[in-house]
């Protein structure tokens, strides 16, 4: 019944029926408009190309040394409008902010604006190379440095390093800044100390710049423990690297207090910024006394994540840590000109203490573009009802859902932009992980799940400011329905999704016996 | 507030709901004192989609864009013709707004797409696996002396740069290393016709993890890197090859063919295009299979759904930061997704014909670039060899003549002064990169422009 293509791949047999899918088995694999597709390198040839090029000429000069590649590298071609159906079916297969609600917790799916795209696209952005002389780019530097602009305003802060390529990076560069300080004064400080409700990405960044990471618990409430923390702090703590609002969705109501200790002690506090969106406009961390904090500007301002990246992730500094922040960065001169500082023109502008660099060139322009352009659509008004709306929906949600989903943090206020359930009460085994699964079939993406790790079987919620409050009925109405199912022992939860793509697919096999490229049959 | 749905309306019934008096009400965890009354001041407030566009177009108009100039500038970020269909693909929502793959159910789009990148990288490299990509090709290198640290266990320290490296990546591992325990040795760079790999293999001995080599090099130049694989791997040091341009990767051997164990290197030739150096795309593969769980960065594995049907998954997470914490191979998290998409569909659209051809068309035009300027009073090509980027001398200083020559709408190519401000032998150099957009006329206009100025 398989019908082989023309290179010999053949699709699978259709699944055993389970009762769901009553119909006929296809000779394609395909169902309708729920479409097969092979790989790149079982449909595509090694003389296959869509691109016109000429053929080398026999007498063409040649430079290489010797080193001409003579074997064939192994790469095959699909004309252009195989490649244009290839990569559409393969869309087809993703779940995407642009379909639906996207409700992952922490990560901030939020709709991304054409505008942007639009914009970024501009020539002036997208085809200027990063070392063109100076007098080139002066609308490049304008957008990097009327970014840092509001970003430092935003925040409360005094600088601002935008080379950082992602969130993750934003992290460890300011840490770097911290050590850095420290070193300045002769102070070698070893431990950074890491709230059990911080990101995954915060103890191996302080990990990787050479500290010893030490846990502070969190409270019943789901906060950073003062009192633990206040006894922790001493002359070898480095860092307290806290995220705020944190991965349970709550504001750190002792942020102040945490601070004045931590500097008291001689130490610096570093922000996580990736919750930004719940507080933009409405709070700026400086107030509060963060040395330092990135912000996932795809996050809070809108740039698309693209299955995985780019990000970009710029780190706000204090008044202390900018003298160390990271070449490169721009500086707007008396006459309003804006001028880049590079290795050889950083003394120039007094700043010697750079703890060097962390990338080649200047950071993510094309993230930049994307999310002033996010930000001057809103304005300074607009931003702060992106904040109040965000963390309104996720109230929302919350309290839409607490009488059935055990929501841990609930009875101690409101929660900001997330709202958090664990899976206390679920039947027969039934697992967050089944809940999720049953999300999918009901046609939403999952919450993030296990995470943070404070709660058991966590699932954490985040609804963002641009959906509507229809949107979020329908979504509640499914989520209560798969939840209903899941505290009722519902057995065929544990089979779901039985209308994606794809079933469950089997995580352990992909690890125990990793097969990370294709290869040929063929040729085994 | 033309991307926020709620209504008044909702906005009172949903504060209804979650028993609110108003919204600050939901903002009562954090401290009075600290709370913003109003928007903050000195800032613009909401504007309309057509003033917004109307503001960066504006600010796009002043910047030189390539396509508007004679173009000749490379030094780790490559002009390249981007077929029309890849940024139709890019822009699907299904791609462009998708998160990361944790529920590989619904996200078998991406998935696929990243084997089949890592199966590209993998092959283009010479290696055994490629990840799923990073962020840029400067910390992907720093990324990859970490693990040869890794993999030494700490026993070894040294870390050998080639003087030929990229700056800025030298720059990026230098920095990064002042808060391990690895020493940096690089050598100052040298301007000669021919890389000097005896120099680069004197330094290597039993304390090196790693000896870093740029291929082809910064100058342009091709080098030989069988040998110093050869003797790295004598002392039990690993070989890390970072290359910048994957486009030379189509004419020249590959990396893995030639021994190196780790191979790095920069994406945005293929699909990114140069976006003012960001966000651009990491390469990262290894020869060996046995290294894979050392790699840092995500990885796509193939495996099978509970009907046996193939599907995708991100796999050997017990690597990374979300599971071992501080014990994770790196804190990288996010990859660089869409751009690997970008260079999988650049990719696929030259398959490997293709690519050879682009390749050659290249070398060709850079060949023809380097004997017209050849004939440049006061103008000698520096390389031996090379693929499509070479340095010449001016006699001159020439950052001086870069600037002169952009405000005539030439961009004639990276000036070494202003890679390596502290080396003075380099004052004079220039390093011209040539690809398939570089036309006969521009090398005739940039040839001319420096007849006119070196006279």
């Amino acid at each position: 019944m398989n019908a082989p293509n023309k290179s010999g791949w053949k699709p699978e047999m259709n699944p055993a029926e389970d009762g769901m899918h009553n119909g006929p088995a296809t000779v394609t694999g395909n169902r309708a408009l729920m479409l097969e597709e092979p790989l790149l390198f079982e449909i595509g040839h090694a003389e296959t190309t869509g691109v016109d090029l000429p053929e080398p000429p026999a007498d063409a000069p040649n430079r290489l040394g010797g080193f001409d590649r003579a074997e064939p590298i192994g790469l095959v071609g699909l004309t252009e409008p195989e490649t244009v159906r290839h990569y559409t079916r393969l869309s087809r297969q993703n779940y995407a902010i642009d379909l639906g609600l996207f409700p992952l917790g922490s990560c901030t799916m939020k709709h991304n604006p054409r505008l942007n795209e639009k914009v970024a696209r501009m020539p002036g952005f997208a085809d200027v190379h990063p070392l063109q002389p100076q007098s080139t780019i002066r609308g490049a530097l304008e957008v990097i440095n009327e970014l840092a602009h509001w970003l430092i305003e935003l925040t409360g802060m005094e600088g601002v390093a935008m080379s950082p390529k992602a969130g993750a990076h934003g992290e460890l560069c300011g840490i770097l800044c911290i050590r850095a300080a420290l070193e300045a004064r002769g102070d070698a400080r070893k431990v950074v100390l890491v709230p059990e409700s911080a990101h995954g990405t915060n103890p191996a960044t302080a990990a990787f710049a050479g500290y010893e990471v030490e846990d502070i618990p969190a409270t019943e409430d789901g906060r950073v423990d003062l009192a633990a923390l206040k006894e922790r702090l001493g002359p070898d703590v480095a860092a307290v690297m806290i995220t705020n609002p944190n991965t349970c969705g709550l504001f750190e109501r002792d942020m102040k207090a945490i601070s004045d200790a931590v500097h008291e002690a001689g130490g610096f506090v570093y922000c996580d910024g990736a919750n930004f969106n719940a507080i933009v406009g409405k709070v700026r961390p400086g107030d509060l006394g963060v040395d330092a904090m990135h912000i996932n500007l795809h996050k809070t301002f809108s740039t698309p994540h693209g299955g995985g990246g780019p990000g970009s992730g710029p780190v706000v500094l204090s008044e202390a840590l900018c003298p160390y922040g990271p070449l490169p960065f721009t500086a707007r001169m008396k006459d309003g000109s804006v001028q880049l500082v590079e290795e050889e023109n950083a003394a120039e502008f007094g700043h010697t203490d750079a703890f060097g660099r962390m990338t080649a060139f200047h950071g993510q322009m094309g993230m930049f573009t994307r999310a002033l352009t996010y930000i001057l659509s809103h304005g300074a008004d607009g931003l702060k009802q992106v904040a109040e709306d965000a963390v309104l929906n996720a109230n929302y949600v919350l309290r839409s859902l607490e009488d059935i989903l055990h929501a841990p943090y609930a009875a101690s206020g409101p929660c900001m932009h997330e709202a958090l359930f664990g899976d206390k009460g679920f039947e027969n085994g039934l697992s967050t992980l089944d809940l999720a699964k049953g999300m999918i079939d009901e046609g939403y993406h999952p919450m993030t799940v296990y995470f943070p790790l404070v709660v058991h079987g966590a699932m954490l919620v985040e609804p963002t400011e641009t959906e509507s409050k229809a949107a979020l009925d329908e979504f509640i109405a499914a989520f209560r329905n798969v939840a209903e199912r899941a505290k009722g022992g519902d057995e065929a939860l544990k089979q779901a999704p039985y209308y994606a793509p794809r079933r469950r697919l089997d995580e352990t096999q992909a690890a125990r016996k990793p097969v990370l490229a294709w290869s040929d049959p063929n040729m085994a | 507030m033309r991307y926020l749905p709620l209504t008044d309306t909702d906005r009172g019934e949903m504060l209804a709901k979650v028993g609110a008096a108003n919204i600050d009400d939901l903002f009562v965890d954090v401290p009075e004192e600290a709370r913003l009354k109003g928007p903050i001041e000195g800032l613009p407030l909401h504007a309309s989609e057509m003033a917004v566009e109307k503001h960066m177009r504006r600010l796009s108009k002043k910047n030189l864009a390539a396509a508007d100039a004679a173009f000749f500038l490379g030094a780790g970020a490559y002009r390249h013709h981007v077929p029309a269909s890849v940024d139709h693909i890019i822009q699907r929502g299904e791609f462009l707004t998708a998160y990361t793959p944790y529920q590989p159910e619904i996200a078998q789009g991406t998935l696929q797409m990243l084997f089949e990148f890592q199966t590209q990288v993998a092959r283009l490299y010479g290696c055994a696996v490629a990840n799923a990509s990073m962020y840029d090709g400067s910390t992907a290198c720093w990324e990859a002396v970490a693990m040869a640290s890794r993999i030494a266990r700490g026993k070894r320290k040294k870390v050998v740069l080639s003087g030929a490296l990229h700056p800025h990546y030298a720059e990026v591992v230098k920095t990064m290393a002042k808060f391990t325990d690895d020493e940096i040795a690089s050598a100052k760079p040298a301007i000669q016709a021919k890389p000097d790999n005896a120099g680069l293999i004197a330094r290597i001995d039993e304390n090196t993890s790693c000896v870093v080599v740029q291929y082809p090099d910064i100058l342009g130049r091709i080098p030989d890197l069988a040998e110093i694989a050869e003797a790295a791997h004598e002392k039990g040091a690993l070989l890390i090859a970072v290359n910048t341009e994957p486009v030379a990767l189509g004419a020249i051997k590959s990396p893995g063919e030639l021994g190196a164990d780790i191979v790095v290197g920069e994406g945005q030739a293929l699909g990114v295009g140069l976006q003012f150096g960001g966000p651009h795309l990491g390469l990262f593969a290894v020869r060996d299979e046995k290294h894979v769980r050392q790699m840092p960065g995500r990885l796509c594995g193939e495996t099978v759904d509970a009907e046996g049907k193939r599907g995708f998954v991100l796999t050997l997470s017990t690597r990374e930061q979300h599971i071992r914490r501080e014990k994770a191979t790196s804190n990288i998290c996010t990859n660089s997704g869409l751009c690997a998409l970008a260079f999988n569909v650049h990719m696929t659209l030259l398959g490997e014909k293709g690519l050879r051809r682009l390749a050659a068309e290249n070398h060709r035009l850079a060949c023809l670039t380097a004997d017209r300027l050849a004939k440049v009073p006061g103008v000698t090509i520096l390389n031996d060899t090379f693929f499509n980027e070479f340095t010449i001398r001016l006699g001159t200083d020439a950052r001086q003549v870069v600037r002169d020559l952009a405000d005539n709408g030439v961009l004639a190519g990276v000036s070494l002064g202003r890679l390596y401000p502290q080396v003075e032998e380099f004052a004079d150099s220039l390093l011209v990169a040539v690809t398939e957009t570089t036309s006969e006329e521009d090398i005739e206009t940039l040839a001319s422009a420096l007849e006119e100025k070196l006279a």
